[in-house]
């Protein structure tokens, strides 16, 4: 048998190896490059993948030859084909970064932990994204939870414990919540596979335990979505969390959780039921401008860069459940589209952020908080950091040239045909509030003095540069050639909205 | 308590019995209730019970850190190769039924192998806990 | 409702872990909280697959009455997650007591508040 059948076992089981093998070596070198090398191979399968789904339409892989529905179905479509290239992409470019950068956060005996902590989170978050089993998706929405966990609490700061803790008990309310209501459905349906239970669940979808379970599932998959008001655990998480991980968690764990969002939605449920039928368009809409309004708002006012970063990625994430409500083929495109460029830019600011950060790390000390105070007049020392902050800054605004400026043109888009006019309004004021917070950053990074005392340091170091900046050009070539993102999107969106059921 | 001499006594007597008991809801989980997991945590169970009685010093001479690190790594491993086995053998990963030329057997022998996996890891995950905590903030170590 | 005893178990441990949870502020009464409630959900599963007077799933001409094993081995893996969860807050609850010095919420928000009040007068 050809190997290119076995892709979607192998997507995940590469990485799932690295993490027993990092910690057989029990030394930071090799686990390194086992890590590495695996996210790098899988990276480069969730593209043959892609690929693959682009011709065919369809992937179905039977684990252990257990027929589907009896088994545990691996099932890509252009939706999670096009997620998989994302977090198998974001893994590719954090790992080299994290090598030069968990340094000074983390005690070099533990370095082979961390390793195989990424190596196990991004089995989980490539698991919940291939896999086509309602259990399954909660087992591997565990493995990443869990890994989460340790890599947020490996953080220098103690308050990086604390974050850890709360996300701990967060999560997993979320994640209880979720199997609770998969439970429901499968003891409505009598399946678990998310193809089969389609139509068994259009037929017992209005009935108490089929609203019952949608209701778990939304409350505990937004829980991990951290949609507005249950995003608590979300600022500190990534605050206090290494530079590496805050990077890849912003670029891939909240995302990861939208598409089980979207996915139960529009596949299981049907969007012709969950937003046809009852009144969640309005309350998700509500929901999402809250985030855009609030979270963006709160941001302006933060004092640590990353913190203020943090609060934008809920702001965000508003946007992307703002298109979901409109269960149109642009509004859900655009939600996709965003969710791709989003992770990018925000990516590629944490790790830009991360690498200024090591450079003012002076030997044996924790990191310093990035404070605006410390990062005062850090255009002159660090050119291409600050530079790279405000390109990213950009898209996260909306800026024609940006990736960012893409998805909120479709999204615009969306609302203009469904008519809701002040939409586009609300869209704008939330520009102008992330106009506010790139304009903080730019008047301390630019404009104000270096703070007496500080010597003028250096461009942060080229191995933590390079990947926030190959994300950068990333988010910028997005902007300008959308035949990837938007096609893509637009696609998966096409395969998702009315399509039957 | 290492002078009591009821407890070593006692301990000399039943950790051999827990060991060999797991071993047996290993090798018998094919047939009846059993498995990796329980057999995993039985064996865990007789290791910690030692160490209540002899210390934690005592215990980490007998099953060092690395040991149970490996433990915990090549658990995952062997299951992870017995799947992969399964897709150089020209099945699906996890197929057991081409791990020999009777599906029948082939089965047997894949799921004895994941509950060899299981065991190793359950019980490496196990003392690895109980290590963690028991050597924290005590005067054992 | 007698008929649905089980069920009226799995919400009352269900509501009242989730209310440890929320209600107390001690971290390892909160882990308590959180194992109680996802111990709920196994009897959520669990309940309904059991038939009463099936046997295990064994093909026999003897029995003609099987109870589903399938929500066992789901469970089997939820018990395993939990106990991960479980091991995993519990050696955050004993870091965070080796930093902070207290396991109460509130102690620990109280220090951290101290500690960002101190930061800020630093840099100003």
């Amino acid at each position: 048998m050809a190997l290119a059948q076995h892709l979607p076992a192998l997507q995940v089981i590469l990485p799932l190896i690295s993490a027993p093998l990092a910690i057989l070596f029990r030394r930071a070198g090799p686990a390194f490059l086992i890590v590495t090398a695996a996210a790098w191979l899988s990276f480069a399968i969730a593209i043959a993948l892609f690929l693959q789904v682009d011709a065919s339409g369809l992937i179905s892989y039977p684990m252990g030859n257990w027929q589907p529905p009896w088994g545990i179905e691996y099932r890509l479509d252009r939706l999670n084909s096009f997620m998989l290239v994302l977090v198998s992409g974001m893994a590719a470019i954090v790992l080299p970064y994290a090598r030069g950068s968990i340094e000074r956060e983390i005690p070099h005996e533990s370095h082979y932990m961390f390793y195989a902590m990424l190596g196990l989170c991004l089995t989980g978050l490539l698991g919940i994204v291939i896999t086509g089993d309602a259990f399954n998706l909660f087992v591997f929405l565990e493995v990443s939870s869990l890994s989460t966990y340790v890599l947020i609490a490996m953080g220098r700061d103690r308050r990086a414990l604390t974050a850890a803790y709360q996300y701990l008990i967060m999560g997993s309310i979320g994640a209880t919540f979720i199997v609770i209501g998969i439970g429901f459905l499968y003891l409505m349906t009598g399946t678990l596979n998310l193809a089969d239970m389609v139509p068994r669940v259009a037929v017992i979808e209005s009935s108490r335990p089929g609203l019952a379970a949608l209701a778990f599932i939304s409350v505990g998959v937004s829980l991990k979505v951290a949609l507005f008001p249950l995003h608590q655990w979300l600022p500190n998480a990534y605050t206090y969390a290494p530079s590496s991980v805050s990077a890849f968690l912003a670029a891939t764990a909240t995302k990861v959780a939208l598409y089980a969002l979207i996915r139960f939605y529009f596949t299981v449920f049907g969007d012709n039921f969950v937003f046809g039928k009852l009144p969640l368009p309005e309350f998700m809409l509500i929901l999402s401008l809250f985030a855009m309004l609030f979270a963006n708002a709160i941001a302006i006012f933060q004092d640590n860069l990353k913190r203020l970063f943090a609060y934008s990625s809920v702001g965000q994430i508003g946007y992307i459940t703002l298109g979901l409500s409109f269960d149109s083929v642009h509004g859900v495109g655009a939600s996709i589209m965003h969710l791709f460029n989003h992770g990018v830019a925000k990516g590629a600011i944490f790790l830009l952020i991360g690498g200024a950060v090591a450079r003012m790390t002076t030997r044996q000390a924790a990191p310093p908080a990035p404070t605006f105070e410390r990062i005062a007049g850090l255009s002159k020392a660090m050119p291409l950091t600050c530079f790279g902050v405000v390109l990213g800054g950009l898209s996260l605004i909306g800026v024609p040239g940006t990736a960012g400026f893409v998805s909120k043109w479709y999204l615009v888009l969306a609302a203009m045909e469904k008519g809701q006019w002040w939409l586009v309004g609300a869209i704008l004021v939330s520009s102008l509030l992330a106009v506010a917070y790139v304009w903080r950053f730019v008047e301390a990074a630019y404009f104000r003095a270096p703070p007496a005392g500080r010597e003028t340091g250096k461009e942060a170091p080229f191995a933590l540069l390079i990947p926030g900046w190959l994300l950068i050009l990333a988010t910028l070539w997005f902007g300008l050639d959308t035949s990837f993102t938007a096609g893509a999107a637009l696609d998966a969106a096409q395969q998702l909205v009315h399509s039957g059921n | 308590m290492r002078d009591d001499l009821v407890l070593r006594v006692v301990g000399r007597l039943l950790i051999p019995a827990i060991l060999l008991f797991a071993l047996y809801v290993q090798f018998h989980g094919d047939f009846g209730p059993g498995g990796g997991f329980q057999a995993g945590v039985m064996a865990a169970a007789g290791i910690i019970f030692y160490s209540l009685i002899h210390g934690l010093v005592a215990t980490r001479r007998i099953v060092p850190d690395w040991v149970v690190e490996t433990m915990v790594a090549a658990g995952v491993l062997i299951y992870a190769s017995v799947g992969l086995a399964g897709i150089l053998l020209g099945g699906h990963y996890l197929d057991y039924s081409v791990l020999s030329s009777d599906p029948i057997h082939g089965q047997h022998r894949g799921i004895f192998w994941v509950e060899v996996g299981v065991a190793v890891t359950v019980c490496g995950v196990m003392l690895k806990i109980y290590y963690m905590f028991a050597s924290r903030g005590g005067a054992e170590d | 409702m007698l008929a649905h005893f089980t069920n009226v178990i799995t919400v009352f441990l269900m509501v009242a872990g989730l209310f440890i949870i929320t209600a107390r502020g001690n971290l390892i009464k909160k882990l308590v909280g959180l194992s109680l409630f996802q111990t709920s959900v196994y009897l959520l599963y669990i309940t309904p697959g059991k038939l009463i007077g099936g046997t295990a799933p064994i093909l026999s001409p003897a029995y003609t009455v099987y109870s589903n094993p399938l929500p066992h081995v789901l469970i089997l893996t939820a018990i395993v997650v939990g106990v991960s969860t479980l091991a995993l807050g519990l050696a955050l609850t004993v870091r965070i007591r080796e930093a902070y010095g207290s396991i109460e919420e509130d102690e620990i928000l109280a220090l951290d508040h101290s500690v960002e009040d101190d930061e800020a007068r630093e840099s100003h």
